[in-house]
C-alpha cells in the first residue's frame, strides 16, 4: 500500500533508466540526504558527530568499496586496511609536500595512488581465487603495515612515525569543527554513493556480477575476465583509499599505521558481510551496525552487570564485543547471506502488499 | 659461518612451529574443504586452556607433582578442543555444507573472532607461562669446527623433536588405522566416502579435533617458548603463506613449506634487512606466496589440477 509501483508510467528512456526508477525510493533519497545534510547538524551533539557519525560515514564508504570488490565482484580481499593506509598516506603526501594544493585534490590524489597499488594486488586475482586470493590480498596487508612504519618517505621523516594533519580548508571553509567534519565527510559519501549505485547497474557493474556468480559462464559471453577484475579492484582500491584519506585527514587528525591494520580490513569485510553482499544500501547498514555496536555494548553491559551484581571490566566488554562479532557472522552467513539488506527489502515486499496479502 | 648456522637454527625453529600450525590447516582442508582461517585461534584458545588448566588443577586437587599436573591439563584442554571441534560441526559446518569455500572462509574467520574472546573471556587476557620442564640452557655444537661454536638452545631441540614426533604419530594414525583410512578417503572424494557409509559429519568432528591436537601442541611449545598472549593468533596468521608455498593439500609440504618460510624469513632479516631498514620478517613470507601465487599457485607440493581462472 505505501510502497506501490503502480500508475508511475515511464513515457521517455531517460525516465525508465534513472537510478531510483520508482517514485517512492527517490523521495526518501532526497528526503534522507536533506535530512543528513540540514536535519542532523541541528539535532546531535558533539559526542555524537564524534564518536558515531563521522566514523560511520567514513567507515561506511570504505564498506562501500570493499562491496563493490568483495559483493559485486566476488574477490574476496582481506587487504582493505591497506588500501586505506595508501590512501591516507599518499593524500597526505600530495597535501603536505605539494604547495597550495587543494585538499580534496590531495584526497583523490590518494585513491589514484591506492587504484595503482590496489590493481597490482590485484593481478593474482587473473590466475587464481577464492582462498588463495585472501592470501594474496593479506601480503599487501602486511606489506603495507611495514611500508609505512618503516619507511620514513611516507611519514615525511616524522620522528615519531605519526603523521598529521590539521586546519584544512576549501575555498576559505575551515574544516575544523566536528559539524563541519560531518558535512565534509557527509558530501563525499552522496557523491560516491550516487556514483557507486550508477556504476553497479551500468554494463561494468553487470560484468562484475556476471563474473562473481560463474566466471566460465561470463567469459563464454564475451565478458572479459581480466578487465572485469582489475576494473572492479581499481574501482574499489579507490573509493576504499579515499575512504583512507578522510579516515586520516577528518576522524584521526593524526594516526599511525596501526589505524590501518589488518583489524581494519577484517572489520570492513565484518560491514559488508552483515550489512549484505552485493548491495550498496548494505553497506551503510554494515558500517552502521558495525560502529554502534560496541559504544552500543559499552553502555549496556555495565548496566547489565550491575544489575546481577557482577563487575563487567573494559576488557570483559572488548571480549564480549568479539564473540558477539564472530557469532554474528556465522550466524548471517548460515541464516542470511545476504545481510541486513535483505531484511530491507523483505520490509519494503510486505509494505507493498500490506495490508492486503495479495 | 657459526652466525650463519646460528641463523639458520633459528630460523629452522621457527618454521617448525609455523609448520605445526600450518599442518592444521591441511588436515582440514583435505577432509572437509575448508579453509580454516580459526587454526591460529584455534592455537591461541588451546595454549591458554593448556597454561591456566595446569595451573588451576593441581590447586583443584591437591596435586604436588607437576608432572601430573601438567598431563591432567593437557588431556583437559583435549577435551576442551574436542567439545570446539563437536559444537563447531554442530553449529556452523552441518548448516554450510556444499557452500563456497569463499563462504566458508568467512565463517571460520566468524570463529576465530569468536574463539578470541571466548578464549580472553573464560582464561583471562595477560600473559601466561606454560611449564611443561622444557629445560631452557643454551647449548654450544661445533666447538671443534668452529671458534666459540653455534649457540642453540636445548628447548628448540626437544621442541623439535616433538613436533617430529606428532607427524610421525599422525601419519601412523593416518596410514595404519581404519579412522585414518576413512579420513583420507573423505580427502580424496566426497561422495564417494559417502557413498560407501563413511559418516561425513563424524569425519569433520574428527579432523577438527586432530587440528585442535597439532594446535593444542604447537600452543604449548609456542607458550612455554615465548609466553601465552594475544600475539600468538598473528604469528600463526603466517601459516597462511607457509600452505600456499608448500601446497594446499600436502601434508609434507606444509612441514617443508614451514621451514623455507622460517629459514628465509631469518636470513632474509639478518642479510637483507639492513639495507631496508629492518622487519622485513613482517612481509617476507607473504611476499614469497604472492610470487607463488602468480608463478606456481599449486604450490611446491600441491595437486597439479587447481581452479584456474
Amino acid at each position: 500500500m505505501f510502497y506501490r509501483e503502480n500508475g508511475q508510467f515511464k513515457t521517455s528512456y531517460r525516465k525508465d533508466q534513472q537510478i531510483f526508477a520508482i517514485a517512492q525510493d527517490r523521495w526518501v533519497v532526497l528526503a534522507l540526504i536533506a535530512f543528513a545534510f540540514v536535519g542532523v547538524p541541528y539535532l546531535a551533539d558533539e559526542y555524537m558527530f564524534r564518536a558515531i557519525l563521522v566514523p560511520f560515514l567514513i567507515l561506511a564508504l570504505a564498506a562501500l568499496g570493499v562491496n563493490i570488490l568483495v559483493g559485486y565482484c566476488g574477490q574476496i580481499s582481506l587487504g582493505s586496511g591497506a588500501f586505506m593506509a595508501v590512501g591516507a598516506y599518499m593524500a597526505y603526501n600530495t597535501y603536505v609536500r605539494i604547495e597550495g594544493m587543494p585538499v580534496i585534490l590531495a584526497l583523490l590524489a590518494g585513491g589514484v595512488f591506492a587504484t595503482l597499488v590496489g590493481i597490482f594486488f590485484g593481478i593474482p586475482s587473473l590466475r587464481v581465487k577464492g582462498l588463495y586470493l585472501a592470501v594474496a590480498t593479506l601480503a599487501a596487508q602486511f606489506f603495507c603495515d611495514w611500508a609505512f612504519s618503516r619507511i620514513s618517505w611516507f611519514t615525511n621523516n616524522s620522528s615519531s612515525g605519526s603523521v598529521a594533519v590539521s586546519d584544512f580548508q576549501i575555498l576559505g571553509w575551515v574544516i575544523d569543527s566536528p559539524v563541519d567534519k560531518y558535512l565534509f565527510a557527509l558530501s563525499f559519501l552522496v557523491v560516491f554513493g550516487l556514483l557507486a549505485k550508477n556504476l553497479v547497474r551500468s554494463a561494468i557493474g553487470r560484468e562484475w556480477m556476471a563474473i562473481r556468480d560463474m566466471d566460465v559462464a561470463a567469459a563464454v559471453i564475451g565478458i572479459r575476465p581480466v578487465y572485469a577484475k582489475l576494473s572492479a579492484f581499481a574501482v574499489s582500491s579507490f573509493i576504499v583509499g579515499v575512504a583512507g584519506g578522510l579516515w586520516g585527514f577528518v576522524h584521526l587528525g593524526s594516526w599511525e599505521p596501526a589505524a590501518f591494520s589488518i583489524d581494519r580490513s577484517f572489520q570492513l569485510l565484518f560491514m559488508v558481510i552483515i550489512g549484505g553482499m552485493g548491495s550498496i544500501m548494505g553497506s551503510f547498514f554494515g558500517a552502521a551496525f558495525i560502529v554502534v555496536l560496541p559504544i552500543f555494548l559499552n553502555q549496556f553491559l555495565p548496566t547489565v552487570g550491575a544489575v546481577f551484581g557482577v563487575e563487567i571490566s573494559t576488557a570483559l566488554v572488548s571480549h564480549v564485543e568479539y564473540m558477539i562479532f564472530g557469532a554474528l557472522i556465522v550466524w548471517f552467513l548460515i541464516a542470511e547471506p545476504h545481510g541486513l539488506a535483505k531484511l530491507w527489502s523483505i520490509a519494503k515486499q510486505k509494505l507493498r502488499l500490506w495490508p492486503f496479502p495479495h | 659461518m657459526a652466525f650463519f648456522l646460528e641463523a639458520l637454527f633459528g630460523g629452522l625453529m621457527a618454521g617448525m612451529l609455523y609448520s605445526l600450525v600450518a599442518l592444521g590447516f591441511v588436515l582440514i582442508f583435505k577432509a572437509s574443504g575448508v579453509f580454516n582461517f580459526a587454526q591460529g585461534a584455534m592455537v591461541l584458545f588451546a595454549a591458554l586452556a593448556m597454561a591456566r588448566f595446569s595451573e588451576w588443577v593441581p590447586g583443584w586437587l591437591g596435586l604436588e607433582s607437576k608432572f601430573l599436573g601438567n598431563l591432567l591439563a593437557f588431556v583437559l584442554a583435549a577435551g576442551v578442543m574436542f567439545m570446539l571441534a563437536w559444537l563447531i560441526e554442530r553449529l556452523v559446518l552441518r548448516h554450510l555444507v556444499n557452500q563456497e569455500g569463499v563462504t566458508l572462509l568467512m565463517a571460520t574467520l566468524g570463529i576465530t573472532y569468536f574463539l578470541d574472546g571466548l578464549g580472553q573471556t573464560i582464561f583471562g587476557s595477560a600473559i601466561y607461562k606454560i611449564d611443561v620442564g622444557m629445560p631452557k640452557e643454551p647449548v654450544f655444537l661445533f666447538e671443534s669446527v668452529f671458534p666459540g661454536g653455534v649457540l642453540i638452545s636445548l628447548e628448540d631441540v626437544y621442541a623439535a623433536c616433538i613436533a617430529a614426533l606428532l607427524v610421525v604419530v599422525l601419519s601412523l594414525f593416518f596410514q595404519k588405522t581404519s579412522t585414518g583410512r576413512a579420513l583420507r578417503a573423505v580427502a580424496d572424494d566426497h561422495q564417494a566416502a559417502q557413498s560407501i557409509g563413511i559418516p561425513l559429519n563424524r569425519i569433520w568432528v574428527i579432523v577438527w579435533f586432530v587440528a585442535g591436537i597439532t594446535a593444542l601442541v604447537a600452543g604449548i611449545i609456542w607458550g612455554s617458548k615465548l609466553g601465552v598472549q594475544f600475539s600468538l593468533t598473528t604469528v600463526a596468521l603466517r601459516a597462511l603463506p607457509v600452505i600456499i608455498l608448500g601446497g594446499l593439500t600436502s601434508v609434507p609440504g606444509a612441514i617443508i613449506g614451514g621451514l623455507i618460510i622460517g629459514v628465509g624469513e631469518k636470513l632474509s632479516e639478518v642479510y637483507l634487512g639492513p639495507y631496508v631498514g629492518g622487519g622485513i620478517e613482517i612481509w617476507f613470507a607473504y611476499m614469497l606466496a604472492l610470487v607463488f601465487l602468480l608463478f606456481r599457485p599449486q604450490g611446491l607440493f600441491g595437486e597439479k589440477i587447481i581452479d584456474r581462472v
